[in-house]
């Protein structure tokens, strides 16, 4: 290779080289930073702060769902498995917002560690399937139990 | 090898072999986005959750999966125009922006099409939406920095540096959701595992992967075609390039 190219190919790969070290140092220094979310194992653990608007995630504990007779007011559990949070929200939930299923929600714990939310936005899977399969699914695992 | 790469160099040679490609795989393309879509959007089945909403993946993971590839493609462009100072690479770096940010801006929009309804929002600043964002506006800047050149050699000298600083933009993409909790699924097509996609919706969306990167590759020549001439128009070969095609339509 041309000793002038080399060196062009020289200052490609350092150019390349260089800005992944600085956006890696900037992922690095802003990890926390980056996630959308509060695990209710973080928030139990007093990670979170109170009295500020923070955003939770995990899954909708089954049976948890209370609804209002004379509102819109909800309140459910949300866990991830290492811990669970309650949360309460006066408003439209969106469609895939299901026991069971993922959800994020948007607001501000009080006192007594339950989430005052003012936003629930449903975090959708990774898994599609005909509702033939899904159906057909269940069966078994519910003969298999 | 080295002969190819040096007629690739070529302006005549590039325009010649690229309209002989165009000739076929321009309807092949259409084929198959003609397929994909009607495969798609008609007769894949439901999901079992979002019901017929799910659909828009038929565009969406498309023009994502493309607007990134596409990336690696002018960021390639920039480094063989930086170290070997080749005038073609600098077309097809310039051609690919701003495909690359109609591809950005149709998987932006359609997602938030689909996130209206399924997720609640429209837009949400996690960390994929926001890394695509930065996608967008890298394309963006590479286009526009173009422009802000009269020189056409300092603008493909600064559009090869910013195009390969932004790389490191695409892997934070693609990892974006396993890296960081956000509110966007992970990936539904693996590739070391088992898709989590029942195959009835995985075949055409693989076959809609496939003809949006012919798409791509039809625009990016035509495109290349189209800068070509407006760069080479006074040369000998494309005025007898014209007055050929003049005679032909005279006859």
């Amino acid at each position: 290779m041309h000793p002038v190219r080399k060196q062009r190919l020289l200052v490609v790969l350092f150019i390349l080289g260089f800005s992944t070290l600085a956006v890696g140092l900037v992922a690095y220094g802003l990890r926390g930073n980056i996630n959308l979310f509060f695990p209710p194992a973080d928030i139990v653990a007093g990670k979170a702060p109170l009295g500020q608007p923070i955003r939770m995630g995990g899954m909708v504990v089954e049976g948890s769902v209370i609804r209002s007779e004379d509102s819109l007011r909800v309140q459910f559990d949300v866990t991830d498995y290492a811990a669970t949070v309650t949360a309460v929200y006066v408003g439209i939930l969106p469609d895939l917002f299901a026991e069971g299923q993922g959800v994020v929600t948007a607001g501000v714990l009080d006192g007594q560690g339950v989430l005052q939310a003012s936003e629930v936005l449903a975090k959708h899977d990774e898994n599609y399937m005909p509702p033939e399969v899904a159906e057909a699914l269940q069966k078994s695992a519910g003969a298999g139990s | 090898m080295w002969s190819f790469f040096h007629k690739l160099g070529s302006p005549p040679w590039l325009y010649a072999i690229s309209g002989k490609i165009l000739q076929w795989l321009l309807p092949v393309t259409l084929l198959l986005l003609a397929v994909g879509a009607v495969w798609g959007l008609l007769y894949a089945p439901a999901d079992f959750r979002q019901g017929n909403s799910y659909r828009i993946i038929f565009v969406h993971v498309p023009a994502s999966v493309v607007a990134l590839a596409g990336y690696y493609v002018m960021a390639t462009a920039g480094a063989i125009s930086l170290i070997w100072k080749m005038k073609m690479a600098d077309v097809a770096m310039r051609s690919c922006a701003p495909i690359g940010a109609a591809l950005t801006f149709l998987a932006l929009l359609s997602g938030a099409v689909w996130g209206k309804p399924t997720w609640g929002t429209w837009w949400i600043w996690d960390a994929r939406v926001t890394s695509m964002l930065v996608l967008f506006f890298l394309y963006v800047g590479v286009i526009s920095l173009y422009e802000a050149f009269d020189n056409e050699v300092a603008a493909a000298r600064a559009c090869a540096v910013l195009s390969l600083v932004g790389t490191v933009n695409i892997p934070i993409i693609y990892k974006s959701v396993d890296w960081w909790y956000s509110l966007h699924q992970p990936a539904s097509i693996k590739f070391t595992e088992e898709s989590s996609m029942h195959s009835d919706m995985l075949a055409p969306l693989l076959l809609m992967i496939v003809a949006f990167y012919c798409l791509f590759i039809c625009s990016l020549l035509l495109y290349m075609r189209g800068e070509i001439l407006r760069r080479e128009g006074t040369t000998h070969w494309v005025r007898k390039l014209l007055l050929d095609a003049g005679d032909a339509h005279a006859v």
